[in-house]
């Protein structure tokens, strides 16, 4: 059966009560334990709710076996969020750089179906207790590792083949690529929990070392380690526990080839575009009713595409635009107020998590220096170079 | 990292006739061609029977880039270009194309070629594949 996702609402509708955030950066002194435990216990403390009424908890996690050779980690962070002893369903959910937000789908999926009431997500990743290279090579496992991995691909390479396409259709230049980490990264100077503080120029991109012609150093997110956590409630009970709930109004997820040559449009992520016409029925919304976005910029081109693909701009025009600063924190659609993946920072499962936290600031008004305007904003979320996407509205 | 570390022999090994001659598949009931192989196809599904099909390789650069930060066990190859593949019997491959990097263009059409993809060290196997070259 198709399902008819304009026809139907939620079961029940859900909301965003508490939110709680590490630093992102490369934190030597610190563990997985230690980031989790920091982030799961600000959204809990954020959402005055206490452990006993904590009904499920889920985790969006990429790659802990690779990263810290440890699976099992649903087990670890009740454990180490003092739940065990309560037995607190724990399941860790991946899909890649996609995590968080699937984590969170799951979240409200739980609670939509009237089977738990308090829903803690978490995300967590912690990337530098592994040297560069191997980090490099665990995202290459995102991708389609016998057919691409195999072949000598990297992930940065995924997304330059991407551009030197989308370069090739629609004269995207360079220096509009390198405008996207730019802007990025001013945003970033303004939130404190950002892994970079520092501007930078389009001449520095342009001059930064080659990764995968045409994308440099500054094109691409950083490795990443941080954590974040939202706590979620029925929208019925969230006031209960907050003055200021923030509804779900829509929660979409689409899957695609998992390999980039498998997609008939090199330059379109059809799970972006899957996604987003899911979430406006479930919503109600169109592209013009969205303030700000959160979008998925793990490469500048990642965003070009994901502001084309979201339906905010026709297909081709998204570099433009970020150029004439139509996207900046003062333009007609602020994307990425948080600094994205490349100014925040990325640490791939705690990512879809950490953009609904920024979006839950904006929306309380909470956001200081980086405060955008505006009543509904978006997250977007992808995984690999495009095998899944989540898209989440939230309003106020 | 090693080669094999992330791939493993038998992994590399029961693919042999794909990685090698291009070994792909075919559905006999739509037609549709497949390379990487599939067993099932996706258009078809239950009702699409497979076949064995060897790809000649010939085809067209769809989008390529130069990969400078390598891969592990790819680290001595660097500048290296990689491309997606259009074959001329319609799927795409990702594949490394063994030439200048200044002279690789969308549009390019390449034939494959076979060349040592990576090793498990100084005593270790040697992993062999296709690559591309242009016509």
């Amino acid at each position: 059966m198709k399902i008819e996702w304009d026809m139907i609402n939620m079961a029940r509708e859900v909301a965003i009560i508490g939110i709680g955030c590490t630093s992102f950066g490369e934190f030597w002194d610190r563990s997985f334990r230690d980031i989790f435990v920091e982030a799961g216990v600000a959204a809990i403390e954020d959402a005055g709710v206490q452990g006993e009424e904590i009904d499920e908890l889920f985790v969006g996690n990429m790659s802990a076996g690779r990263f810290i050779e440890q699976e099992h980690i649903a087990s670890l962070i009740a454990d180490y969020a003092g739940l065990a002893s309560l037995h607190v369903p724990s399941t860790r959910v991946e899909a890649a750089c996609a995590s968080g937000g699937l984590a969170i789908r799951m979240g409200v999926l739980a609670i939509a179906s009237g089977h738990a009431d308090i829903v803690v997500v978490s995300g967590v990743e912690k990337m530098t207790d592994v040297s560069t290279q191997d980090a490099t090579d665990m995202l290459t496992a995102a991708a389609d590792r016998e057919w691409e991995g195999a072949t000598g691909a990297t992930f940065p390479g995924l997304y330059a083949m991407i551009a030197k396409r989308h370069i090739h259709e629609y004269g995207t230049t360079r220096e509009q690529l390198a405008s996207v980490a730019v802007k990025n990264h001013h945003n970033a100077t303004m939130n404190p929990k950002a892994q970079f503080h520092s501007e930078i120029t389009v001449d520095a991109v342009l001059r930064s070392a080659m990764i995968a012609d045409p994308l440099r150093m500054l094109d691409c997110s950083p490795i990443t380690d941080g954590s974040a956590a939202v706590v979620l409630a029925p929208a019925d009970l969230a006031r209960k526990y907050t003055d200021t709930p923030i509804a779900i109004i829509a929660s979409a997820q689409a899957s695609d080839t998992i390999a980039l040559h498998d997609r008939a449009d090199i330059t379109t992520l059809a799970a972006t575009t899957a996604a987003a016409s899911v979430a406006h029925k479930m919503a109600k919304t169109t592209p013009d009713d969205i303030d700000f976005v959160e979008v998925h910029d793990c490469f500048t081109i990642g965003e070009i595409c994901a502001i084309e693909d979201l339906g905010f701009f026709p297909k081709g025009t998204g570099g433009k635009v970020t150029e004439e600063g139509i996207t900046a924190i003062d333009g007609d659609l602020p994307v990425n107020p948080s600094g994205g993946l490349k100014g925040c920072g990325h640490p791939v499962g705690a990512t879809g998590i950490k953009q609904a936290v920024e979006i839950v600031q904006q929306l309380r008004g909470e956001a200081g220096k980086r405060q955008v305007a505006g009543e509904i904003g978006m997250a977007h979320n992808v995984g690999g170079s495009g095998g899944t996407a989540v898209v989440h509205i939230l309003s106020r | 990292m090693l080669y094999g570390d992330c791939m493993g022999v038998p992994r590399f090994w029961r693919h042999i006739s794909s990685r090698y001659n291009l070994i792909g598949t075919r559905c006999a009931t739509c037609g549709e061609y497949y390379f990487p192989p599939r067993t099932m196809c996706p258009k078809c599904r239950r009702d699409g029977v497979i076949e064995d099909h060897r790809f000649s390789g010939h085809g067209e650069v769809i989008t390529y880039t130069i990969i400078h930060a390598a891969a592990e066990g790819f680290d001595r190859e660097t500048p290296y270009p990689l491309a997606i593949i259009q074959l001329d019997e319609g799927p795409r491959m990702t594949g490394q194309v063994v030439c200048d990097p200044d002279k690789i263009a969308i549009g390019m059409r390449v034939k494959p070629i076979f060349r040592r993809l990576g090793e498990d060290g100084a005593a270790g196997i040697i992993y062999y594949g296709t690559k591309f070259m242009p016509m």
